[in-house]
């Protein structure tokens, strides 16, 4: 009845019914041509995994035409580039492994230990002093981090045991392990302080103390949440590329011992790439089979936390 | 069960009290180790670099004599890709979690985006490059240019633009989105309006930090086969002859920053220890100041916000 009398008052300032559904309309097309623009915006993400997993796979299938994928699991060598050719991915995997192994004895440890420190322990003046240093530690590029294996820690290292080789999967891995520590330190952290209050308070009530109730009451209750952290930790290690090409040499050689310079799958690739290989020959092809196993290995682990993360998870 | 004296009593507390204070101890020994780390790479590039920290260094290219060698042709090269990085990655980054926030259904399209988006962040950056050589390089016949590695990178990091748009955007009370829907904006009037300005110091920090760790990638820009001797800048445009176009230089060759210090530690020679030095500090400052300024940026926005 009003809006009657309104527009009989003054018909010419409002528009006629067709013209505000005609105006609706486009303005819902707009907003449905909007909706499908930030649909495909996000849509990249996927087309990025299904991008991935293509490019490996088509090229590794070609790799797998040339060489047989029992050759590849279990030759001992690895000499691609060589007339007597051996795919032995094994002899890169060694190195990857013993590197990571000596990356996350230094960084679970030393990130745990953060973790609970300032979780439990730190008032919040030394939070708020140490969080923007591991923040800064973890944000140091990772090939400055190689410089600092190679013309620093080595020669330390080499004062301590003097038969250590210019290039060795120890100290790179000691550096890889101190890159880390952030990664491990923030999110296991994140999952400590999750854990409530009133778990602390009634072990404390029952007379533990501090560094009791850390160990026994607060990390049992966030152990998915540090599970999660190595498993990001192992992720990082094995798929770390510089610090290795510059500090652990680029030789394949199957060894278990971290005093010995050796590739690893990522420091093959960058070798690889460095050099002019033609596209499409094996030598070239390699470096996608060599990717294809990182990616599986970076996979079964993500699985594997993501599994740890569904066993262990406490609600409250 | 004997009950205890008050010695014994005192005693077990006494030793509870020791193993505090020794984790206390142990947790500033393992937090003052990482200072040390820092503290001991920024000294010792410094030290090492000294030499070199003149004009020249920053205005010529690289050399085969290392006291003539410089960085020209590396940060301009960073500086290019991290343009086309940003360019890629922020509009890309940002719609993204505008859509996951504001307008996905909770359906399995969702739920596949939101899973993929977890996983890309945990793969490796080499694995990035294969990606680039397979598909920038050679199927879309980028070839080895500043498009390539900008995109290459974009990609790398679009997982954090798009985590730090979301909890931007998540942060932004439910009330501010009744009040434009109340006066009849649309979903992407409220978004363009209102959301977007308001999650704008949030996404602001995730994107430095982003392109902090995008200008310090080195494994994927040398998958797709970035030279690491490049004498000579991308053409500007409209110079030369005959004039270059708006847009030649992102076909150009190039090299940046971390590929520089890589080319230079891994020579024989150690002259170029000291050029690896002054170039990584240079890169360290670069980083150590865009996440600086993103902590900074957080921490301010902490303070401010109140709804």
């Amino acid at each position: 009845m009003n809006s009657q009398a309104m527009s009989a008052n003054n018909p010419s300032e409002l528009p006629v019914v067709s013209d505000r559904l005609a105006r609706n309309a486009l303005r819902n097309v707009s907003e449905r041509l909007i909706e499908a623009l930030l649909l495909s915006a996000a849509a990249v993400s996927v087309l990025t995994t299904v991008g991935i997993v293509y490019v490996l796979v088509s090229e590794s299938i070609h790799f797998f035409q040339q060489v047989s994928i029992v050759d590849f699991l279990t030759d001992t060598q690895w000499t691609p580039l060589f007339d007597d050719a051996h795919f032995g991915i094994m002899v890169l995997v060694s190195g990857t492994v013993v590197s990571s192994v000596v990356a996350l004895a230094v960084a679970v440890p030393m990130g745990t230990i953060i973790a609970i420190y300032l979780s439990e322990f730190a008032n919040s003046r030394v939070r708020e002093i140490a969080k923007p240093i591991l923040e800064l530690l973890g944000g140091i590029p990772t090939i400055v981090f190689g410089y600092f294996a190679l013309l620093v820690v080595t020669p330390i290292l080499q004062v301590i045991f003097p038969e250590l080789p210019g290039f060795s999967l120890l100290s790179a891995g000691l550096v890889m392990g101190i890159m880390i520590v952030p990664y491990i330190a923030s999110l296991s952290e994140d999952a400590m302080r999750a854990v409530p209050m009133s778990l602390r308070e009634g072990a404390y009530a029952m007379g533990s103390t501090r560094l009791y109730t850390a160990l026994h009451v607060v990390v049992p209750a966030a152990f998915s949440g540090l599970a999660a952290s190595y498993i990001l930790a192992i992720s990082r290690a094995v798929g770390e590329t510089m610090i290795l090409a510059v500090a652990a040499g680029m030789q394949p050689n199957l060894t278990w011992n971290p005093m010995e310079p050796a590739a690893t799958i990522t420091s093959y690739i960058v070798q690889v790439a460095l050099g002019d290989l033609p596209h499409g020959s094996i030598g070239y092809l390699t470096i996608f089979a060599a990717g294809l196993t990182l990616l599986l290995i970076t996979l079964v682990f993500n699985i594997l936390g993501q599994w740890l993360r569904a066993k262990f998870r406490e609600n409250y | 069960m004997q009950p205890l004296t008050n010695e014994q009593i005192r005693a077990v507390i006494a030793r509870g009290k020791l193993k505090d204070t020794i984790f206390k101890g142990l947790g500033l020994f393992c937090l003052s180790i990482a200072l040390l780390v820092i503290v001991a790479l920024i000294a010792d590039m410094v030290i090492k670099g000294s030499d070199r920290f003149t004009l020249d260094f920053f205005l010529n290219f690289a050399s085969r004599r290392a006291t003539q060698a410089g960085i020209l042709s590396a940060w301009v090269g960073s500086l290019l890709v991290m343009l086309v990085t940003a360019l890629a990655a922020v509009p890309l980054g940002v719609a993204a979690g505008l859509y996951l926030e504001e307008y996905a259904k909770r359906n399995w399209l969702t739920h596949v985006i939101e899973v993929n988006i977890s996983n890309l962040a945990a793969v490796p950056s080499i694995v990035y490059g294969l990606l680039a050589l397979g598909i920038f390089v050679y199927k879309f016949g980028f070839g080895q240019s500043i498009l390539s590695a900008g995109l290459t990178l974009a990609l790398l990091i679009l997982p954090i633009i798009i985590v730090a748009t979301r909890e931007a955007i998540r942060a932004i009370p439910a009330m501010i989105r009744e009040g434009s829907m109340a006066v009849g904006a649309t979903r992407w009037q409220t978004c363009r309006y209102h959301i977007i300005p308001y999650a704008m110091p949030g996404i602001l920090t995730g994107v430095i930090i982003g392109l902090a760790r995008a200008i310090g990638e080195t494994a994927p820009i040398i998958t797709i086969g970035a030279l690491t001797f490049i004498a000579f800048l991308p053409p500007v445009p409209f110079t030369g002859e005959p004039p270059a176009g708006l847009f030649d230089w992102v076909m150009s060759p190039f090299t940046v920053m971390p590929i520089q210090i890589f080319n230079w530690t891994s020579r024989p020679d150690p002259a170029f220890e000291v050029n690896a030095a002054a170039a990584g500090f240079v890169l360290m400052v670069m980083v150590l100041s865009m996440n600086a300024v993103a902590i900074y940026l957080r921490y301010k926005m902490r303070k401010n916000i109140k709804w």
